[in-house]
């Protein structure tokens, strides 16, 4: 798989990353090293293999439904730029 | 040309667990802003999510009550998108392992015909919070206390070919989801909320026009109304040259009124890949069969013991049975008579919910006080006017049927030699109109009844059983003849 500049400026927005000139031919040479190997991995036979969900090879730990956490939004909004009536401030979202 | 229309819906369901999907915040609905909302739902670093078995249990119960396939093995993916109601930036969700395979609903239409619509699968997932856009200096207000509550995204096949069957799908689902006690079922706190895929085409295409999503309905007449304006556009665009564009759309219940909201983003843009922390979710047969075990009633079943349990008729069982919470309030209300107190829920008791926009299980007038003054009417001790006064009284917290029949003196006079007394008394002051009663045509005289019965109901204050004061009547007027 080869990728373009194109693909780099269209991941960039999606992760809202600012990538200048010099770092985008960077940012595109490091990735495609990065596929070199996928590719490269890819050409194991895999056949009847299941897709792997995880790494290690260990199954969730499930809790009970039960209210553990109390209140601690004075100690949470402290540290927040912007609060008031208890809500969290950001700057104006509307679709 | 003629036009068919191609639906199929996503409906978001949230599960009536105590504590949320991935932290041990509670998710008590009408909190104080963001007093819920917890280090893991805020998306604090260093904090890791332990998920709910519960979410899972009453996933698995769905799953059984549609007849689909149960993963023995699911697992979670990170659906990537910015907005400030998801501090994670990311949901948490389910998306090559979902917890619900395929599975199917029985729908039941109007004129009684069936038809089974297919469920591609349902997932597991957290809500978003909520953004409130009134003004705060420009800013927007974000309440966190809905992050994290575990929903099921029930995702149907496009088999619906008309808003009825849109509709008699949402409400099935609703029907499913509260008689398994899942889901609240309350749907103005978005307890469920529809997303409804929209497309028209030519009567014996067989292939799809481009479709469009109206998102977040939350009410069943919303979702036919929305479904009706998207199928009338559509036509008319296509009608007059025009291509539908695949987007998102708004509907406004208020101005009946929708718009486009977004293009829609290509799926790849959520850049999905599996969460890497969350191990897969492993169960075993016995597992599920155990919860196989604790499935209540369904719907069906419900509908069919209503009509032999309680004689009640087809469309009443329909209606009783449907939802789990009317089903409820009905059984209980049921002790003393099973129509009179189908009846009043189907008639007074929804009236005044829907007025005053309340849940059934929110009812001022508990299932029990209901009851009890069905009991007073069949008894006789009130006539059904009476039972409106009485009622009311109720629905104001003034306490039972009998304190009310006591403090209001409402007692109905059932005593014939009393109401005898009233009858003969009216009859001697009334001889203009006992003449009038006399000299009539006999197929005037049941209309001409009125007046003596308006003043002997008058006389007793209103408290003469009516039926008897009737059949006195009319025997004296005829004696007189």
């Amino acid at each position: 798989m080869t990728i373009e500049r194109a693909d780099i400026e269209k991941l960039a927005e999606l992760a809202r990353i600012e990538l200048n000139e010099a770092t985008i031919a960077e940012t595109t040479r490091s990735i495609a090293d990065v596929l070199a190997l996928v590719d490269q991995l890819q050409a194991a036979d895999t056949e009847g293999v299941e897709p792997m969900a995880h790494p290690t090879d260990a199954v969730q730990r499930l809790r009970p439904d039960v209210v553990t956490e109390t209140n601690q939004r004075e100690a949470f909004q402290a540290i927040a730029p912007a609060t008031e009536a208890g809500l969290y401030l950001v700057p104006k979202v509307i679709e | 040309m003629q036009w068919e229309t191609v639906i199929g819906l996503e409906v978001h369901v949230q599960l009536a667990t105590k504590s949320k999907i991935f932290s041990g915040a509670s998710t008590a609905f009408g909190a104080e802003p963001n007093t819920q909302a917890c280090a893991i739902d805020l998306a604090m670093p260093g904090t890791l999510p332990v998920p709910n078995e519960q979410a899972f249990r009453d996933a698995i119960m769905f799953g059984l009550a549609i007849d689909a396939d149960i993963a023995r093995t699911s697992m979670f993916e990170r659906k990537n998108y910015f907005y400030p109601d998801l501090p994670k930036a990311y949901q948490t969700t389910q998306l090559e392992k979902p917890i619900v395979g395929r599975g199917h609903v029985e729908i039941e239409l109007a004129d009684g015909s069936k038809k089974s619509i297919r469920i591609h699968h349902a997932h597991l997932e957290e809500d978003a919070g909520k953004s409130l856009h009134e003004d705060f200096h420009g800013m927007s207000g974000i309440d966190l206390n809905r992050a994290g509550t575990p929903l099921i995204e029930i995702v149907s096949e496009p088999d619906m070919r008309s808003s009825e069957e849109a509709v008699a799908f949402a409400r099935k689902l609703h029907s499913i989801v509260t008689s398994l006690g899942i889901c609240d079922g309350n749907m103005s706190q978005g307890s469920m909320r529809f997303d409804v895929n929209i497309s028209v085409r030519p009567v014996g295409s067989d292939t799809f026009g481009t479709r469009t999503e109206t998102k977040n309905l939350n009410s069943f007449k919303f979702m036919e109304d929305a479904i009706a304006l998207e199928v009338e556009r559509q036509i008319e665009v296509i009608e007059d040259g025009g291509k539908i564009i695949q987007e998102t759309r708004l509907y406004n219940g208020d101005t009946k009124k929708a718009r486009a909201m977004r293009s829609k983003e290509e799926a790849n843009d959520y850049r999905y890949f599996p969460c890497p922390d969350l191990l897969p979710i492993v169960f075993n047969d016995d597992y599920i069969e155990q919860i196989r075990e604790t499935l209540p009633e369904l719907p069906d079943a419900r509908r069919d013991r209503f009509l032999s349990q309680y004689g009640l008729s087809h469309y009443d069982a329909n209606i009783l049975s449907g939802d789990a919470n009317v089903a409820r309030y009905f059984e209980t209300a049921a002790g003393g008579d099973a129509k009179l107190a189908a009846n009043w829920i189907m008639g007074e008791l929804s009236a005044r919910l829907n007025a005053e926009d309340i849940a059934i299980q929110e009812c001022p007038v508990s299932a029990e006080q209901l009851a009890g003054m069905i009991a007073r009417l069949v008894d006789g001790t009130i006539s059904s006017k009476m039972a409106k006064e009485v009622f009311d009284a109720m629905w104001n917290g003034e306490g039972s049927a009998d304190d009310i029949i006591e403090a209001r003196g409402l007692k109905q006079v059932s005593d014939s030699g009393a109401i005898e007394a009233l009858v003969d008394e009216v009859i001697a002051n009334s001889p203009q109109q006992v003449d009038n009663y006399r000299s009539a045509d006999e197929a005037k005289r049941p209309k001409m009844l009125g007046y003596f019965v308006g003043q002997i109901m008058k006389a007793s204050k209103g408290q003469a059983n009516p039926q008897q004061v009737n059949e006195v009547l009319l025997r004296k007027l005829n004696d007189l003849l």
